[in-house]
């Protein structure tokens, strides 16, 4: 799914189809691929990150220490170690690579269409 | 050496929105092979899944310079920007430290890219070049490349009445690069990370040429549930059909020996789809050929490593 954007004529184009954003995929949500959603359960979970390692699509985040999405166990209020911070669920395409790994099941993959009426 | 919750506070080089397929390993590993080094980096990536799907007109997932020239010349092209830029540094019009990366497929390193790749090798430029192994061409469809595995189906060895999937064995590139004599060759998986990014780390601290081949679990090429890629590069190691080694400046070393738990080849053989039909009783020769082989390749391995 694509944000709305005008087509560009071709003297707007660089020369060499050259694309002088960095990282403007962003713009580009794959979250609708999805069948399967994680969902995170928070009193497992203990900010391992290994989740944020394994996750193909960057979809982990990385929270502050007073993220309400953080886990209970495990929060460090050390600035230089990062938190589990939620899903990106704008870009998780649903392989499960993160429940599958999680070493502790902190993270469930559940159908999508549970979510349906949000 | 720094662990998973201090990286994780870096940022990404590698950003969402790339249309790779769910589950895929190339992402997992271009993100940490980039963890290894906080200077700038410059990418140059040979055609195959990583260059088609991060980079589909008018996005780019990349957070970093990128060149893509052909499929043949990763290599060729980022020691032509090591150059450059060793001229401009002389001339003192850069003084930043720039890293040169280059991301290859099985099909643009072992194949496609081994002439370009080679010479570069050999002209001695300091740059990284990482392969991104799934064993076969799979951005065009599934097609064999010389990396795939003996008995693998590929749409190119097809599975029938006179053939029985892929009849040879594969190249062992890692080899073939250490015979370069260069100062740094690694084989890693992405299953451990943290190998995974120290390796990329004295990569890019070496000083000439680093090679890092890298195990990629492909999930529509070799056929098995998307959740288990990390699994899949697990199983592989250790089975001993992708050894975890590394050569230092002509020393070779063993990051990992699974010893007495080394498992036999079919707990890996038998997980994919692509390997189904060797799973029948009258393909039994062809799976204890592959067992034989790779039992062959690690003593082998172990004896250059100087563990006997």
């Amino acid at each position: 799914m694509v944000e709305e954007e005008k087509l560009k004529g071709w003297k707007d184009v660089p020369i060499g189809g050259k694309i002088l954003e960095a990282g403007n995929s962003r713009k580009y949500k794959t979250g609708d691929w999805r069948t399967f959603r994680p969902v995170h359960k928070p009193e497992l979970c203990t900010n391992c990150m290994i989740c944020w390692m394994v996750c193909p699509d960057s979809c982990i985040k990385v929270g502050k220490v007073d993220d309400p999405n953080k886990g209970k166990k495990g929060v460090s209020n050390n600035p230089k170690l990062g938190n589990f911070g939620g899903f990106d669920l704008d870009f998780c395409k649903g392989c499960g690579i993160c429940a599958e790994e999680c070493p502790f099941k902190a993270i469930e993959m559940r159908e999508e269409k549970e979510f349906k009426e949000e | 050496m720094v662990n998973i919750r201090e990286l994780a506070l870096d940022g990404e080089r590698l950003v969402s929105g790339h249309r790779l397929c769910p589950g895929c390993g190339l992402s997992i590993i271009a993100r940490a092979v980039m963890r290894g080094t906080k200077d700038p980096i410059i990418v140059s990536n040979a055609t195959g899944c990583l260059e088609v799907s991060t980079t589909i007109y008018p996005f780019t997932a990349w957070d970093v310079p990128w060149i893509h020239n052909a499929f043949e010349n990763a290599a060729a092209t980022i020691s032509g920007a090591e150059s450059a830029y060793n001229v401009l540094k002389k001339k003192g019009k850069i003084t930043k430290n720039i890293k040169f990366l280059a991301f290859g497929g099985d099909g643009g390193t072992y194949d496609i890219g081994l002439q370009s790749l080679s010479g570069a090798l050999e002209r001695g430029h300091t740059f990284v070049y990482v392969c991104v192994d799934n064993e076969g061409y799979m951005n065009t469809g599934i097609q064999r490349s010389s990396s795939t595995p003996m008995g693998a189906w590929t749409n190119t060895s097809a599975v029938g009445k006179a053939h029985q999937g892929k009849e040879q064995y594969k190249k062992d590139l890692t080899a073939v690069v250490a015979g370069h004599h260069i100062p740094y060759v690694a084989q890693a998986s992405p299953h451990n990370y943290m190998d995974l990014v120290r390796k990329a780390e004295k990569a890019f601290n070496t000083k000439g040429p680093a090679f890092i081949n890298v195990l990629s679990p492909c999930v529509p090429g070799w056929k098995y549930p998307a959740q288990l890629t990390i699994k899949m590069a697990k199983l592989a190691v250790d089975t001993c059909f992708w050894p975890l080694y590394e050569i230092e400046n002509g020393v070779w070393t063993l990051n990992y020996n699974p010893g007495p738990n080394k498992k036999p080849i079919t707990e890996w053989l038998k997980t994919q789809g692509r390997f189904r039909h060797l799973m029948k009783p009258e393909n039994a020769h062809i799976v204890e050929a592959i067992q034989k082989n790779i039992d062959e390749r690690w003593e082998e391995l172990k004896k250059w490593c100087g563990k006997n």
